[in-house]
């Protein structure tokens, strides 16, 4: 009997803080206050604990433990006082989940338009699964998907079915 | 019909296994395959010739072809949900208890009453469906609409849900190649340079296409270049993977059929790739042409190529005496073949004056009649060949001679198959010397450089000698269209030309007579290639007739559009993932559970599902309604506001963003408070509307409908991002960020002072429109005291992940109160009741706020605002405009929604003029009797008078135009 082709976990216990500021200007401060450096274009750096994932040229998405939630956004807010800029909890806005297993990139590969030769180590993907919009990034040894925490159990329930043993993209 | 004779071969079948015989029932009779077998192979083997019956005449019909252009061999394949009409026996590979229905005939295919369309044929011919919606009148309607409809569509079409699984995926490839032949195989070896990314789709399950059947050596030649591919890693080849169509920027659509021998399995039976391609190598092949002759449809009559198609690969003996028929050398390989197998070849007859290729000398070598210059006048049987009575290709049809046989394998010459090339924009050139359409290298389709990102090859190409049989040059080819040349209307009106929806060369040339010059036109008025196969093997032939008829070169009548997909794709595939619990997403609060626990009667908006109001037991929607309404009106509910948007948008030139945005002003608003704003398009038309509150000095959080949340966000960054770029905002879309909780009634307060908390709600600290932030519940929480009910109401945002708490801790605290969760209709209903508009009610797109009397909350002082030139136009300061007034009924009777006022006379159409409509209509539970708002022409001027509303009924309700304002006009409970 073939196995899953990976397994769907929910993460729970993260923080999320929205950055929106010119980051040319204000990189600096907001590397020093997250104590991440900035990602390049469509890139996550990490420290293994946090992730500062870039959303957009204006915009970047800091992930943290949820207990050192409250103090980062203070951080980040003082440290870009005098800058326009904005600095948002958006701690519950979405629902995550780790994708683990040993075909984990075709789960991906079934709802996403995404070159995965093409993606880099480092990758941070804005992109859809199959009817909404969604993230992804390695993690560990699987990938990590972030969506809308409204269609959280949408988005887990075609996941799961992209892990029916014996679906494998393989040549047959 | 079946005969008692071998049909199964005694040696050869490539792609059989004879150790596993495969039971299987067509037409309820128990017969037995061989593992590999087609449906049309295992048929054959079982002596079973004739298949289905056409469309039209309902003739019978035995397969013609032995792949993916066969039109006749198609079976109602499977039972109950997994029953599929049309499916083509000979691709689908056959397997253990398969259930086969043959189409199109009833009773039973042997004896099928709708044969008679035959007898009656001379009655049926091109164009008759058209003509029967001319002439006359009545007869469409009564006689021939319903006939026509009964006998509509080939096959039946299933009536249970499909039980099968289905997926999507993505690919992207430098270069794919379609097609898995030898063509392919090169062309992919060639191309899986370096690292290259090289994707080969083959559609059946057997590498190689026709090479190793018409070639010595051939399987050899495949299996090294399969070796030398399978060793690249860069290199990726997928069988069973029928490509579709193509599409512009290189994307392409391919179907893998996984489980399609074994639904069982568990895995999902088919997938759609969809794959970005740098180029395509199309190595697609060719069809080879029937050759028309009258009664070339009778079953038996073959393309040469399936007749040892099914020689070769199955070991399938279609006939015991063949007589093959052609216009070209390759044809020849079927006489040897069938030699080869042991079979009789009574005769080939060539219709070329000359024939002395080297396979034709071959032939003759081997002692088989060659007859030049010599056509089949007429094929003898009707349900199986019996002879054919030949003459002179270039005469009348004198018959001059008659050779008995069982099967006759034609071949009319081969056609490129161009479809692929066809479907985004690649042009056909006419190849005189081979008479066929081939792809034009000079006007391939183009990629988004402006350069051709599609290359045929090999016979795809129009090269057909790609195999490499260069050591028998073959003869020329020379173009037959009518068989004989000369042949008279009796034997033209039996020469079909689609066997599937039986059209005939007499048809096409009607056609041409009757003024259809352009062969788009002739395809529609004879159906001719608009059957399951799309006219594989009839395009080109229908159009050499059409030039024939019209005498013009063939280059001059053009084929008619290619279009996807390639063989047809079932609709499940497409849809893939998305049925069931994942159709479509749907959009669930933190609080959903509870209502779906608590009785919620569902409303979709949008995406979101809301409760429309909370079922008691034995409650119907309207009473629970009504409870709802009164309870908050005199107690104290709670309604999920979640779905309502909430953008944060902060910047420098936030205040002046906002006042552009909203008709009113919002840079002028202090912190701490909230103010109600209209937004509007460019066009002056009311988009949105919804309550913002200022949050700091450069911060407000802007509230918009439910629907609008999405399409708000999208238009700020458009208009910052494409016309305001140098204004230093920023905006954040939170909506899901927060749950939000409407607390409303006139024991509001009192519920949410008993939970613990630090925010001070007294009306002094805390009056209407302003908010606050603290904590409530042990929660963190920001209090807006807003209201769209009418009462006292506090809107509480928490975190989203603690809605469901804060929710509970709620309804907990205020059991005592009466507390009641309320839905979306008892909210509409206490906001109707107040006179408070509502987007997508009172406005449609073609609204303006002052048709709505929201004057007050358009800024006079404002320079500009988005909308704010658009209506100042004449038509929008037209005082005629319908606005917004109350509407009462006299006799208690609501008025529908939607209903018009109608006004004195007729318009230019001969319709009632009308002078206003409906635009809310309720029956309001707290006034006890209905009410109703409604766009009317010089309606606030117009107070106390009485309109008349016909209704759909025929009746007429009359009603007195009021205030919109039905409760609380001073707004006492609302500032409570």
């Amino acid at each position: 009997m073939p196995e899953a082709l990976a397994t769907i976990a929910p993460v729970a216990g993260l923080g999320m803080i929205t950055i929106r500021a010119n980051l040319s200007r204000a990189g600096d401060a907001i590397a020093e206050a997250s104590g991440l450096p900035i990602p390049e274009a469509t890139r996550i750096t990490t420290d293994g604990s946090r992730s500062l994932g870039w959303m957009s040229p204006d915009e970047l998405l800091l992930l943290l433990p949820a207990a050192e939630t409250a103090e980062a956004l203070t951080a980040l807010t003082n440290a870009l006082a005098g800058e326009h800029a904005l600095v948002a909890d958006v701690s519950d806005l979405r629902a995550v989940f780790d994708v683990t297993g040993p075909k984990v990139q075709q789960v991906l590969q079934k709802l996403s338009p995404t070159d995965f030769a093409a993606f880099p180590k480092d990758g941070l993907r804005r992109t859809r699964a199959a009817q909404v919009a969604v993230a992804f990034w390695r993690q560990g040894k699987g990938f990590r998907v972030i969506g809308m925490r409204s269609t959280g159990d949408y988005l887990r329930l075609i996941l799961e079915n992209a892990t029916i043993p014996g679906s494998d993209l393989e040549p047959r | 019909m079946t005969q008692n004779r071998p049909f199964r071969l005694p040696k050869g079948g490539r792609l059989i296994d004879r150790a596993y015989q495969l039971p299987f029932r067509f037409d309820g009779r128990h017969l037995r395959g061989l593992q590999g077998d087609t449906l049309a192979s295992a048929l054959l083997a079982n002596g079973q010739m004739m298949m289905g019956r056409s469309f039209k005449y309902h003739r019978p019909r035995g397969p013609v072809a032995s792949g993916a252009e066969e039109p006749n061999a198609l079976f109602g394949l499977g039972q109950g949900g997994r029953f599929e009409p049309n499916q083509r026996g000979t691709t689908t590979v056959l397997e253990t208890g398969m259930v086969l229905r043959s189409q199109n005939c009833w009773p039973s295919l042997d004896a099928d009453l709708g044969e008679i369309n035959n007898w009656l044929s001379p009655f049926f011919p091109a164009g008759f469906y058209y003509k029967t919606f001319i002439h006359p009148r009545p007869f469409w309607k009564h006689v021939f609409e319903p006939i026509i409809r009964r006998s509509a569509g080939l096959g039946r079409a299933p009536t249970d849900p499909d039980p099968d699984r289905y997926e999507q995926a993505y690919d992207f490839a430098d270069v794919v190649v379609v097609g898995g032949g030898i063509a392919g195989l090169t062309a992919a070896l060639a191309a899986a340079k370096g690292r290259t990314r090289v994707l080969v789709l083959e559609q059946s399950g057997h590498w190689g296409g026709r090479t190793p059947v018409d070639h010595k050596g051939g399987q050899a030649q495949i299996d090294a270049l399969l070796d030398e591919l399978r060793a690249k890693k860069n290199v990726t080849l997928r069988r069973n993977t029928m490509a579709t169509g193509l599409y512009d920027h290189g994307y392409l659509l391919a179907r893998e059929a996984l489980a399609d021998h074994d639904p069982n399995l568990g895995i999902p039976r088919q997938r759609l790739w969809r794959i970005r391609a740098g180029q395509v190598i199309t190595a697609t092949g060719a069809l080879e042409r029937p050759l028309s002759f009258a009664c070339n449809d009778v079953p038996g009559v073959m393309l040469a190529s399936a007749v040892r198609d099914f020689i070769v690969d199955f070991g399938v003996a279609p006939g015991q005496r063949i007589v093959v028929v052609t216009n070209n050398d390759d044809a020849y390989r079927t006489a040897l073949t069938a030699l080869d197998a042991g079979l009789e070849v009574s005769a080939v007859i060539d219709a070329r004056p000359e024939a002395d290729g080297e396979l034709v000398q071959v032939v003759r070598a081997r002692n088989i009649p060659v007859l030049t210059g010599t056509a089949i006048a007429k094929v003898k049987g009707s349900r199986q060949v019996e002879g054919v009575a030949i003459c002179d290709q270039s005469g009348d049809g004198t018959i001059t001679g008659g050779i008995d046989c069982d099967v006759v394998a034609m071949s009319g010459g081969w056609s490129p198959v161009v479809h692929l090339y066809s479907h985004c924009g690649g042009k056909l050139i006419w190849d005189e010397a081979q008479a066929m359409f081939r792809p034009d290298p000079n006007r391939p389709p183009l990629g988004a450089d402006g350069q051709g990102n599609v290359t045929a090859t090999g016979a795809a190409k129009g090269d057909l000698t790609c195999a490499g049989d260069l050591e028998r040059p073959e003869g020329a080819t020379m173009p037959v269209w009518v068989m004989p040349a000369q042949a008279p209307y009796k034997l033209r009106s039996k020469m079909w030309l689609d066997f599937q929806n039986d059209v005939k060369v007499s048809d096409v040339e009607l056609a041409a007579r009757e003024g259809y010059a352009s062969v788009e036109h002739t395809k529609r008025y004879t159906t001719l290639g608009m059957a399951t196969d799309q006219g594989k093997v009839s395009n080109i032939n229908g159009l050499a007739v059409l030039s024939g008829a019209l005498n013009q070169p063939i280059p001059a009548t053009g084929t008619t559009t290619f279009r996807p997909p390639y063989t047809p794709l079932t609709l499940a595939t497409i849809a893939a993932e998305a049925r069931g619990d994942a159709f479509q997403p749907l959009r669930k609060t933190p609080m959903h559970t509870w209502h779906n626990l608590n009785g919620a009667h569902w409303e979709p908006v949008g995406h979101w599902r809301r409760p429309y109001c909370y079922l008691h037991a034995g409650e119907d929607a309207h009473t629970a309604v009504a409870r709802e309404v009164l309870a908050v009106r005199n107690g104290v509910g709670t309604l999920d506001a979640s779905t309502l948007g909430k953008i944060i948008v902060k910047g420098p030139d936030a205040g002046r963003f906002l006042d552009m945005l909203y008709t009113g002003m919002m840079s002028t608003l202090p912190v701490g408070k909230c103010r109600y704003g209209l937004m509007c398009n460019e066009n002056g038309f009311l988009s949105d509307d919804g309550v913002v509150a200022r949050l700091s000095d450069d911060t407000w959080l802007c509230h918009t409908t439910t629907g609008g949340a999405d399409r708000i966000h999208g238009h700020m960054e458009d208009w910052l991002q494409c016309e305001w770029w140098d204004w230093q905002v920023y905006t954040a879309n939170v909506t899901e960020q927060y749950a939000q909780i409407a607390v409303a009634g006139p024991k509001a307060r009192e519920l949410l002072q008993r939970l613990p908390g630090t925010i001070d709600l007294s009306p002094e600290a805390l009056p209407f429109m302003t908010w606050a932030e603290g904590e409530l519940a042990g929660i963190p929480a920001r209090i807006y005291r807003i209201s769209f009910s009418g009462e006292l109401s506090f809107e509480i945002a928490v975190p989203a992940g603690r809605g469901l708490e804060l929710w509970e801790a709620l309804h907990h605290a205020g059991r005592d109160l009466g507390i009641v969760p309320y839905g979306t209709e008892a909210m509409h209903i206490m906001r109707a009741e107040k006179g408070f508009i509502m987007i997508g009610d009172e406005t449609d797109g073609t609204v303006i706020p002052q048709d709505l009397g929201l004057n007050w909350a358009i800024s006079k002082k404002k320079p500009d605002y988005i909308g704010k030139r658009a209506q100042a136009r004449s038509h929008m300061t037209d005082g005629n405009r319908w606005r917004l007034v109350g509407l009462e009924s006299l006799d208690g009777r609501m008025i529908p929604d939607g209903a018009y006022a109608v006004d004195q006379g007729l318009n230019a159409n001969g319709q009632r003029v009308v002078q206003g409509r409906v635009t809310s209509t309720y029956h309001s539970p707290t006034l006890g009797r209905p009410i109703a708002m409604g766009l009317i022409r010089h309606g606030p001027e117009r107070m106390g008078q009485v309109l008349d509303f016909p209704t759909p009924a025929g009746e007429t309700i009359r009603a007195r135009i009021v205030d919109p304002v039905f409760y609380d006009k001073d707004g006492g409970r609302l500032n409570a």
